[in-house]
């Protein structure tokens, strides 16, 4: 017992700081992700049919192909054919980007469709551009509906994340690999990974309930009022 | 008849190879998925109070953890106790596991979400506690965790990818075999990828046909 | 009516407590067969819990439940199934099963507790529906119903068991005012068969001109019980004369049957 605490303990440092690159990547991934998803959102509800197709065709794509696909093609495919020069870290983030964006979409699109018809139409009545109302009146509603879906969508990318290592990202399971090689306390190490992902999925999830918390609107439900 | 280059040959029939492993990784863990995850689902929705603590702390455990390191434990983590696991019954177990935590959760939703006037007109009638499970709160549950449970055999098939990291090779993991043979990575995973599109397109037409074939106007909408 | 003198139903001083709070205090009703009692009183009286303890759905704390002279045995689940195939039971919410259309919510009791053939249920389950008028609506999902419809549907389905007695919990209070007549009909038509009933309701249509006996609660207790001739007469300051006028006004503009 002694050896594999021993291990885990003298690892602890090491593998927190793979934990704060992991967090980087989430972050910048869900940070991507959601710029995307609104656009996307907008233009999958509001777009013309063209459009419309189009963005289905990148949703189709990147919620149909696996992540650790999509990192092969993207980190040893494109990028070294298109001669991008890109760190493994900041690859991950963007693969993930890419890859919540479409979920995202997918969320903020169902959180406007559902809202009652009238809010854009009051907002059209009162003499808004279109762009206007989506960005005054619709979005601020359907982005608070959307929270608990975002946590959702949080505490995925967060665990897809443990992906990174296969293209050398030194994130959590990397570095618990690299020390559980030289050591030979896997058991105890990926267990500790384990424990870390959790720790780091607690932490989000709670932060975006007391997002949502703040952003309350009273007695506001996002349906239709009778 | 096109003649293929030695890559493309060389090509299909590694990746062919991989999706056999792929639907031999796939099928066996969706069954043992949904079967844990109607086992557990129900007694986390009815069960005694100590037994649904219990099953919740393994969905707990089995969704907050990324299945990554669930397979590292499986496989690398085990031996340190002296068990020893092939590369597929890992990967198979591993799927089941996790994947069963979280049909857990929409079977739970499920019978959970029954309304209880449905319960009481069947009681009134003077159905048995059996007979109302069999007849009305099981006919009603399956199609509304339909969706739930047919999505994540979905993700199921994007997330038998990872058999690879615990060195069983399915389609992703012969894909990076030849990849690195042949140094042509964008060609290997374009194709990969086609052919997961292709895979999960076809599963989620299935889910639909089910689904509609499984309607009832107005049903769901409470 | 002396060959029967045995009620047909007899609820012996029910008592039931909701988390310390007394519901129904010792109450007893009974019903001899063909009767018509209805229970009438404000919200939170106890008429809709002594309904449920009268076919278990809620067990009773204390008192207990005849069937025609026989007493159920309120500890074994048998008895308590074979209770609640002989006394119906109309719910305000209808309570019909949503994933069966009309027909199947009928037959589907037959089949399962009857234990009757489908074809068997199939035809019995016709003919009610047609008694209700509702004869060319078999294949229709409750949800495809109108609110009068699917409670003519839960009565039909109640009345396709063949109970003794017929308990009505508020069976028009959730219908829109448009869709209470259709209902008001068929219950009448009930009682003009002789269909023995306990009714808690507010229709004041329903409580002046179909109740044998009227019964009062409050707070859990029968405070006044007695025929409407003798608790209605205009004048009379009875407590049901109170309740009832003040329906009466409510009603103004309703429905009229």
């Amino acid at each position: 017992m002694h050896a594999q605490l021993n291990a885990v303990i003298d690892a602890f440092p090491y593998l927190l700081f793979g934990a704060v690159n992991t967090a980087l990547i989430v972050l910048t991934a869900m940070g991507i992700g959601l710029v995307i998803g609104v656009v996307v959102a907008v233009g999958l509800v509001y777009g013309p049919g063209w459009l419309k197709l189009l963005l289905s065709a990148y949703l189709w794509f990147f919620r149909g192909v696996p992540i650790l696909a999509l990192l092969f093609l993207f980190y040893f495919g494109l990028f070294s054919y298109l001669n991008i020069q890109i760190n493994a870290l900041a690859a991950v983030a963007v693969v993930l980007g890419c890859t919540t964006g479409a979920y995202q979409a997918n969320i903020f699109r169902g959180a406007i469709m559902s809202l009652p018809r009238g809010q854009f139409r009051a907002a059209s009545a009162l003499g808004m551009s279109d762009a206007a109302a989506i960005r005054s009146i619709i979005l601020p509603q359907a982005l608070r509906i959307s929270i608990p879906a975002w946590s959702n969508e949080y505490s995925i990318i967060l665990k897809d994340s443990a992906l990174a290592f296969v293209i050398g990202a030194p994130e959590i399971m990397a570095r618990a690999q690299f020390v559980a090689s030289r050591t030979y306390q896997h058991l105890p190490l990926y267990l500790a990974a384990g424990l870390l992902y959790f720790l780091l999925t607690w932490a989000g999830v709670s932060a975006l309930r007391k997002l949502e918390h703040k952003v309350r609107i009273p007695g506001y439900s996002g349906e239709e009022q009778t | 008849m096109l003649t293929l280059s030695p890559f493309y040959h060389d090509l299909l029939d590694a990746l062919n190879r991989g999706l056999l492993m792929s639907v031999a990784l796939i099928v066996p863990s969706a069954c043992g998925g949904v079967l844990i995850g109607t086992l557990a689902g129900t007694v986390r929705a009815f069960g005694r109070p100590w037994i649904r603590s219990i099953v919740d702390a393994y969905a707990a455990l089995f969704r907050g953890t990324p299945l990554v390191v669930q397979l590292f434990v499986l496989y690398y983590g085990l031996p340190n106790l002296g068990l020893y696991l092939s590369p597929y019954s890992a990967a198979v177990i591993g799927f089941m596991l996790c994947s069963g935590a979280y049909q857990s959760e929409y079977v739970r939703g499920a019978l959970l979400s029954t309304k209880k006037g449905q319960y009481l007109g069947a009681q009134a009638l003077g159905f048995s506690t059996w007979q109302t499970l069999q007849s009305i709160i099981v006919p009603q549950a399956i199609r509304r965790a339909i969706h739930g449970c047919g999505n994540e055999i979905i993700y199921l098939i994007k997330y038998s990818s990872l058999a690879y990291i615990v060195t069983c090779m399915e389609l992703t993991g012969e894909g990076k075999t030849i990849a690195t043979e042949y140094f042509r990575f964008t060609e290997v995973f374009a194709v990969i990828a086609l052919y997961y599109l292709v895979l999960v397109s076809l599963a989620m037409l299935a889910l639909k046909k089910i689904e509609k074939f499984l309607y009832i106007p107005g049903f769901g909408r409470n | 009516m002396n060959s029967r003198e045995i009620p047909v139903l007899q609820a012996d001083k029910i008592s039931k407590s909701f988390s310390g709070q007394r519901i129904l205090n010792r109450v007893s009703v009974n019903l001899k067969r063909g009767e018509i009692k209805v229970l009438i009183g404000p919200s939170g009286g106890g008429k809709s819990t002594l309904l449920q303890c009268i076919n278990c759905l809620v067990l009773p704390d204390e008192g207990s439940i005849s069937l025609a002279g026989a007493e159920v045995d309120l500890r074994n689940k048998k008895s308590l199934y074979q209770l609640r195939q002989q006394v119906g039971m109309i719910f305000q919410d209808f309570n019909l099963f949503d994933h069966l259309n009309a027909l199947d919510n009928i037959t589907i009791a037959l089949r399962k507790v009857k234990k009757i053939s489908r074809t068997a249920a199939e035809q019995r389950a016709r003919l009610e529906l047609e008694q209700v008028g509702l004869g060319d609506k078999t294949d229709l999902y409750p949800a495809q119903l109108s609110g009068g419809q699917k409670q003519r549907v839960a009565i039909a389905r109640a009345l396709a068991m063949d109970p003794q007695v017929l308990l009505l919990d508020e069976p028009t209070s959730a219908l829109d005012p448009e869709l209470i007549g259709e209902v008001i009909a068929v219950i009448r038509s009930l009682a003009g068969k002789g269909m023995t009933m306990l009714m808690a309701t507010h229709q004041i249509s329903l409580i002046s001109t179909l109740a044998d006996e009227i019964l009062f609660m409050e707070a859990g207790v029968i405070v006044e019980q007695g025929a409407p001739s003798q608790l209605l007469v205009p004048g009379c300051g009875s407590k049901s004369a109170g309740f009832c006028d003040r329906l009466s006004e409510l009603a103004d503009g309703e429905c009229r049957c």
